[in-house]
């Protein structure tokens, strides 16, 4: 298939899955603001941390007060990571692939479009609630539309990609909001309130039923919470879960079998992938948790460019050594605790950048 | 709503020979009209208009930024052509299209009918349609014009004429074949009353058009359309016509010549591509042979073309035919090229280059359209009786300033159609664009896109300009 659009329908599916889960960090917020004691200044900076955008924030909004910061991560249309801007995204992609993807797709992902597009910034919590779980529905009603209705083709397979990787990606970062930003005071660990606080961030990750399921160990724990969300090899939001689903996908497209690799990208993600299903939480834990989920973050940013490299860029075969670098996610080192910027602006989806560079060339 | 207090008018109508007189092809349809409840006929369109946007047949307008999606309006009563009408329609069509394309490759070549002196020498050259890169090029069976949609109207007293050409990229098929999806829901026992030719045929046809521009040899080819992308107004049509016909649809940034091959960027790696259907312009296509500040074509294309290694459709050159003075002289081009007698007449045409034209058409502005030799989608134009004394000032100063570029004609009173206008049925001026598929043998698809002007009394039936479009049905 032509690289441009296994691009494309990579990129609707990170988009879609990148909005469900900004949704899903403000949904957390929310709720961790909920259980705090009255008086306690409300944390809504270190959200806007996690998004590497702090200072594009501070120069437009300034005050990190709630309303500000939701209609930066919601509504803001400059803002290329907000849902709305996602969205937009997730449908000129889709638009650009329309004859290659189902009918029932191309309508979803309008639909989930207008949605947002029509909605109103509200700040009382019933409708602030109503609309995040409206946006996480959509996204689960595109994913089972594209299950039930494409073809388990290449086209599917890179889609399926794109979803698995963003999700790990967040996966890590909700995990991360929690263990170092949204409770800095340390006197608050180990209380009530904390263990209110991992209640919810197992909620936001709609993990908490599964959580409690599973066969181990039913107490909930700082430790129990991140060895399920990072090395669980059944919850569908597991990091391990999804890169072993990006994997599968992966050789689906190339044909290479499991357990063997022919390049770069297969290589890596075997690597991460088989790093997690044996390293212990124990380890992880003395590591340094937000070191280990940093690092992690870094590697996956890595398969996202050998993707590109593999698949995606449109450098002819053989001159691979003159295509751009680093078209998407760029880890940038100077942010507060390391936290990776997701997508640095610059970052819009994979807008061809040897398209640029020809149309500099022909100017 | 019914057509009880329906009004023709001092007009062709389609539909009704005189008021409360349909014509006999269009009985059925009007007994179903009037025998519907009231209401029902608007609901229908209500509901015809929701399929289209459901259908996501939807344009562009060019510098609206809000309207990115909008539909174009669709009017659920159909316009009629009866057999007999059609068989005359369609001959000339072939007729002309035959004509035409030997005068494109007659002006790529010896140019004989500029050396036996039809046509002057500099009309050709000025021609901004006119690409000197061409000169010598043969295309696979000397075909250059594999698509055309060519339009056709009518005058009040019912002759039809062809009032443009338009050989480039002509768009607007898709809604003919969605227009009809949408009708079949909205009147089925119209449809098992009336004897109404498919259309359905056309991405078949349009694909053995394209297949048979491959060389013998190879076996397995690839065919693509060729789109500026989703900022296009023509974007949909693109991917509808892509995906009925199950090719490709590639964008200048998916292709590259490599190894003297124009071979399109896959997962896989490269892909050789042996049939482009293109739907950008000419000047577009190569900029290392024509406008170098292209992003949408593909670098060293013409080269490709030219050692016979892919095939374009149509063929880079054709749109010195739809320089609107060239037009003036396809009947010239038939009886020169065929030896026949032109059976579709062309309208009269005024040539601002010749000097008494000019004087004539400069005294008549009130009275003439007046167009810009090269301008499509009704940009450039002057509807004489609907204009105002500073209109035409301004217009009288560009033609003095370029004539070559003015043509005029008398303003024709376009045939009229029933339609829904403001919760009323009125009379809408049409007209009509059939399609002409050029490959082993000229093929005309029985229907093409009627185009109707939503203003009332406008002439100007361009979607860019809130024209709107009805089926057709062309009869058995």
């Amino acid at each position: 298939m032509l690289s441009r659009v296994a691009d494309s329908i990579y990129w609707l599916n990170r988009y879609i899955e990148r909005a469900e889960n900004v949704a899903r960090f403000l949904d957390v917020n929310l709720n961790l603001l909920l259980d705090m004691p009255s008086g306690m200044q409300q944390q809504w900076k270190p959200l806007v941390a996690t998004t590497g955008d702090i200072d594009l924030f501070k120069e437009r909004y300034g005050d990190f007060t709630a309303e500000n910061v939701i209609q930066f991560l919601v509504f803001d249309r400059k803002y290329p990571n907000s849902i709305l801007s996602c969205l937009q995204s997730a449908r000129e992609n889709a638009r650009s692939v329309r004859e290659i993807i189902s009918s029932e797709m191309w309508e979803q992902v309008n639909t989930f479009y207008m949605l947002i597009s029509k909605a109103h910034l509200d700040l009382s919590l019933p409708k602030l609630n109503a609309l995040l779980t409206d946006v996480k529905e959509s996204s689960h009603l595109f994913a089972g539309v594209m299950e039930a209705t494409m073809s388990h083709n290449e086209a599917w397979n890179f889609g399926k990609i794109g979803r698995f990787l963003e999700r790990a990606d967040k996966t890590s970062r909700i995990l991360d909001v929690k263990y170092f930003m949204l409770l800095p005071a340390s006197t608050y660990v180990g209380t009530t309130i904390d263990e209110l606080g991992w209640m919810v961030l197992l909620r936001s990750a709609s993990a908490y039923e599964m959580y409690r399921k599973r066969s181990t160990q039913h107490r909930i724990t700082p430790a129990g919470v991140a060895e399920f969300l990072i090395l669980d090899p059944e919850f569908p939001r597991s990091i391990r879960f999804c890169l072993f689903q990006v994997e599968r996908s992966l050789h689906q497209i190339t044909g290479t079998p499991m357990g063997m690799w022919r390049n770069t990208v297969e290589r890596n993600v075997g690597r991460v992938r088989s790093e997690l299903e044996y390293v212990t939480i124990a380890e992880i834990v003395n590591a340094g948790m937000h070191e280990f989920l940093d690092r992690l973050q870094g590697q996956m940013n890595v398969i996202d460019q050998n993707i590109f490299d593999e698949f995606l860029s449109r450098t002819p075969i053989g001159k691979k050594e003159a295509a751009p670098k680093a078209q998407t996610q760029t880890q940038s080192p100077d942010q507060t605790q390391g936290q990776s910027p997701d997508q640095s602006p610059d970052q819009t989806q994979g807008q061809s950048p040897d398209q640029s560079q020809r149309q500099t060339q022909s100017v | 709503m019914r057509f009880d207090t329906y009004e023709p008018g001092d007009f062709y109508d389609e539909l009704f020979i005189g008021k409360d007189q349909p014509r006999p092809e269009g009985q059925p349809l009007v007994d179903r009209i009037q025998a519907l409840p009231t209401g029902e006929l608007l609901l229908r369109q209500e509901a015809a208009q929701k399929a289209m946007y459901k259908l996501g047949a939807t344009f562009n307008v060019y510098g609206d930024e809000e309207a990115e999606d909008r539909i174009f309006p669709f009017d659920v009563i159909p316009r009629i052509v009866t057999v007999a009408e059609w068989e005359v329609l369609e001959r000339g069509l072939k007729q002309r299209i035959q004509a035409l394309n030997l005068f494109i490759d007659d002006v790529y070549h010896d140019q004989k009918i500029v050396a036996d002196g039809h046509i002057p020498l500099e009309l050709i050259e000025s021609a901004k349609g006119f690409l000197k890169p061409c000169m010598g090029l043969n295309p696979p069976k000397r075909i250059w014009c594999h698509i055309t949609g060519t339009d056709l109207v009518r005058d009040r007293d019912g002759r039809w004429y062809v009032l443009e050409d338009n050989m480039r990229c002509p768009s607007g098929i898709s809604y003919v074949l969605e227009n009809r999806r949408v009708m079949k829901n909205t009147f089925p026992q119209v449809f098992t009353k009336m004897r109404i030719q498919p259309v359905d045929e056309y991405p078949s046809r349009l694909l053995e058009t394209l297949l048979c521009l491959v060389p013998d040899h190879i076996d397995d080819p690839t065919v693509a359309v060729l789109t500026p992308g989703i900022y296009n107004s023509a974007y949909f049509e693109h991917s509808f016509l892509a995906q009925q016909m199950g090719i490709e649809l590639v964008e200048g940034q998916d292709l590259a010549v490599v190894d003297g091959y124009l071979q399109m960027r896959t997962t896989k790696g490269l892909k050789r591509v042996d049939v482009i259907y293109r739907r950008i312009d000419d000047d577009f296509l190569d900029p290392k042979t024509f406008r170098k500040d292209s992003a949408l074509g593909v670098p060293g294309l013409m080269e490709v073309y030219r050692a016979g290694r892919v095939a374009i459709a149509n063929a880079p050159g054709t749109g010195i035919a739809d320089d609107k003075v060239i037009y003036a002289y396809v009947p010239d081009m038939i009886r020169y090229y065929l030896g026949e007698e032109p059976l579709l007449s062309n309208v009269p045409t005024y040539l601002c280059w010749r000097p008494e034209d000019m004087a004539y058409v400069l005294d008549h502005l009130g009275e003439l359209v007046v167009k810009s030799a090269n301008e499509a989608g009704g940009y450039g134009m002057l509807v004489g009786p609907h204009s105002t004394l500073e209109e035409q000032a301004e217009f009288a100063e560009k033609i003095k300033a370029s004539p070559r570029n003015y043509i005029a004609q008398p303003t024709l009173c376009l045939s009229r159609v029933p339609t829904i206008l403001d919760g009323n049925i009125e009379g809408c001026h049409v007209d009509l664009r059939p399609y002409i598929l050029y490959g082993e043998e000229a093929y005309v698809h029985p229907g093409g896109l009627t185009r109707v002007a939503l203003k009332k009394g406008s002439l100007v039936v361009n979607s860019s300009q809130g024209g709107g479009s009805k089926d057709t049905w062309v009869l058995y």
